[in-house]
């Protein structure tokens, strides 16, 4: 007894030793822009000294809290994961439960845009107060959202499955963009038609740039693509008779609706049902070509370059045929990026936006379809929703990323691969653990 | 009877290095073949010659199947080689570490299969029909090396003997003629090795599948070759049946090294 406490003595006097000579240094590190405030009109200098008690203390406990959390970490890593596997598994093995999950996720997805008008309505009627008001501006932004949603799925096939680091996604997503404003200003091509002929143009700059890298890998392809981004960018801001500038281009038809006359904020809605569509579109087709002959070679590529092609897989093919799957989404994505802003110029199209798109699929979990989903909402709309705190948000968002970062590095829900059921297996394996118990 | 593969003068340079000098060798059908030699001596090199990972400097490499045209090898990119019947696993193991078990020797098949991207996205009869069969096929060829209790484990999470069994169920999955194998026993225990050697024995009795192996285990070697050729500094010093290699003086001298009083 007397041991067990002496023990603890020791640690307690260690962390708090360690946690104190942090705070001391974050102390002396923030010293001169925290503490001193130089007066230049009256010449004066303020000493803020309680600012430097605050962060003494801050730190002091977040520095506990850090050490606690990386302890955990370090020891309870597999927990964390089997937590996740029991939830995919109950997800799998109980389908009421899955069921119910879908059905109240579509439901909620399919009455997303009147919400706000239902709350109008009850908030006039009943006088009711809610803490968030919905609008069209809810929607407006949830399109966004969704947008990123196909983008990150798209950008996955590239980088998730077929493992090649692509910077320069947002080009194709200015390809689909400026065709489908091009087409719409000089030759009045409506967004329907537009659409799929902007994906297939997508694909075939994704084959015109797979080409020049089949051999570069890693960072290599990385500064390639992120060179071929920044040109395309270029050329649409400095080719003025091409592309109109800087300027852009206005004035861009919103999707056709079929001789029905709507409001702006009809629009908006209309919109969202039919970007809700292609988002279901673009993750059934997404799953069914991971599970497939094509899927699988990509990942095969990815784990072992030469292995692959040792087991027969034609490697320029799959490459080029992933960059091609790729930049379709991306084309997709661009043509209802230019319906939806009806205004479009080469700002939209800049390398944020493609470290944007790649942090969704890092950080949502390479290779997985949810995970790819879960982590567009968290990183368009968390900023969005932050606009509140406006000078901390991106702070707080950068925090937020190195934090999963550190804790999930496999992203925030990991890839899970598709597992087989023979019939032949149970059996096979009883007779191995009688075998076994006899022996 | 033509040998299934005949190898003539193989020559390979890296810069001013000669990895192999003049090279020939010969694979008859359901032959087990060894393929010998100290480190360094170019063995894992002439088989990245033959199946096209390298492309040899000089000399003539050519397959003739039992089924299909015999053919060429030189200049075939690896893939090619794969698709005309040479499979291979690797001294160093190169699985997918994260696919599972089944999927490692489903991508095997992708050579003997054809669905593309219009078959995957609209899943028609056709392509459901042929995912079953490689389903079914490659879960065979795991039963054949014994490792169907592993089929949804991911491939890095097995067992050092296990994984080197994978590769060979993801070489056989391809429908090789001939199977080359870069020091399969590498790394395993005696009964490990025991059982890779009943393994070997099967694959060529039960298909009748050649094999051209590397191998540093002579006692493995020795029990299942019929015939054994020894590469020295990138020269083909001897060849022969086990026994005639064992009493060969170069052989020897390879690797014990020169006797300064002899």
């Amino acid at each position: 007894m007397v041991d067990r406490v002496k023990t603890f003595m020791r640690t307690a006097g260690r962390e708090t030793a360690k946690s104190a000579l942090a705070a001391l240094w974050f102390m002396f590190l923030t010293f001169p822009i925290v503490v001193i405030k130089v007066n230049s009109l009256e010449g004066t200098i303020e000493w803020r000294w309680m600012r430097l008690v605050t962060i003494g203390v801050g730190v002091f406990v977040f520095s506990f809290l850090w050490r606690y959390l990386m302890a955990r970490r370090e020891q309870g890593s597999d927990g964390e994961r089997s937590l996740q596997k029991r939830i995919a598994e109950r997800f799998r093995s109980d389908r009421r439960v899955s069921v119910t999950a879908i059905t109240a996720l579509s439901l909620f997805a399919l009455v997303f845009p009147f919400i706000g008008p239902i709350q109008n309505l009850l908030s006039e009627s009943l006088g009711l107060h809610f803490f968030v008001q919905f609008s069209g501006y809810q929607t407006s932004i949830m399109i966004s959202a969704l947008i990123y949603v196909m983008l990150g799925l798209g950008l996955n096939i590239v980088v998730g499955l077929a493992g090649l680091l692509d910077l320069g996604y947002v080009a194709f997503y200015a390809v689909g963009a400026y065709f489908y404003a091009l087409m719409n200003h000089h030759f009045g091509l409506g967004f329907w038609a537009a659409l799929p002929m902007a994906g297939l143009l997508a694909a075939t700059f994704g084959v015109i740039l797979g080409f020049p890298v089949l051999r570069l890998r890693g960072d290599y392809l990385a500064i390639v693509t992120l060179g071929f981004g920044e040109i395309i960018r270029l050329i649409l801001q400095n080719w003025n008779d091409f592309s109109f500038g800087p300027s852009g281009i206005a004035n861009i038809s919103r999707p056709g609706t079929f001789g029905l006359d709507l409001t702006i904020q009809g629009n908006t809605i209309y919109l969202y049902y039919i970007m809700l569509a292609l988002v279901l579109f673009t993750i059934l087709m997404v799953n069914r070509l991971r599970d497939s002959r094509i899927g699988r070679a990509w990942i095969a590529l990815r784990e072992d370059e030469i292995a692959c092609q040792a087991m027969g897989i034609d490697k320029t093919r799959t490459k080029l045929l992933a960059f091609a799957m790729g930049a379709t989404w991306a084309g997709l994505a661009g043509c209802i990026f230019a319906a939806k802003t009806t205004f479009i110029n080469p700002e939209s199209f800049t390398f944020m936006e493609s470290a944007m798109i790649l942090s969704i699929v890092v950080l949502g979990g390479m290779g997985s379809v949810v995970g790819v989903m879960v982590g567009a909402f968290f990183i368009i709309l968390v900023p969005e929703y932050l606009r509140a705190f406006s000078e901390y948000r991106m702070l707080a968002f950068g925090a937020c990323m190195v934090l999963i970062m550190v804790f999930r590095p496999q992203g925030i829900i990991g890839s899970a691969r598709k597992t087989y059921m023979f019939k032949r297996e149970p059996a096979a394996q009883e007779e191995e653990e009688r075998d076994a118990a006899s022996a | 009877m033509q040998p299934v593969l005949d190898v003539q003068g193989l020559t390979m340079d890296f810069g001013g290095l000669r990895a192999l000098d003049g090279i020939s060798m010969q694979v008859a059908k359901g032959e087990i073949v060894a393929l010998i030699g100290p480190n360094g001596a170019g063995k894992t090199t002439f088989f990245n010659c033959i199946t096209g990972i390298y492309e040899p400097t000089g000399g003539d490499m050519n397959i003739n199947p039992p089924k299909g045209k015999p053919c060429r090898l030189n200049r075939l990119k690896p893939n090619v080689v794969t698709e005309r019947g040479l499979a291979r696993t690797f001294q160093n193991i190169r699985l997918f570490g994260k696919m599972t078990v089944l999927e490692n020797v489903m991508v095997a098949r992708h050579c003997r299969t054809h669905a593309g991207i219009l078959g995957a996205i609209t899943r028609n009869p056709r392509t459901r029909a042929e995912e079953r069969e490689i389903v079914e096929r490659s879960y065979l060829v795991l039963e054949k090396v014994g490792l169907e209790r592993y089929v949804n484990e991911l491939a890095q999470e097995l067992p050092y003997g296990a994984q080197r069994r994978l590769e060979i169920a993801r070489a056989l999955a391809t429908e090789p003629f001939l199977l080359l194998l870069d020091e399969p026993a590498a790394g395993m225990n005696p009964r490990e090795t025991a059982e890779l050697d009943g393994l070997i024995t099967r694959i060529r009795d039960e298909e009748g599948i050649s094999i051209l192996l590397i191998e540093h285990d002579m006692k493995l070697v020795m029990s299942i070759s019929d015939r054994i050729y020894v590469l020295d500094y990138g020269r083909m010093i001897a060849q022969g049946t086990p026994r005639e290699v064992a009493a060969n003086t170069n052989v020897i001298k390879a690797y014990l090294g020169e006797t300064f009083d002899a």
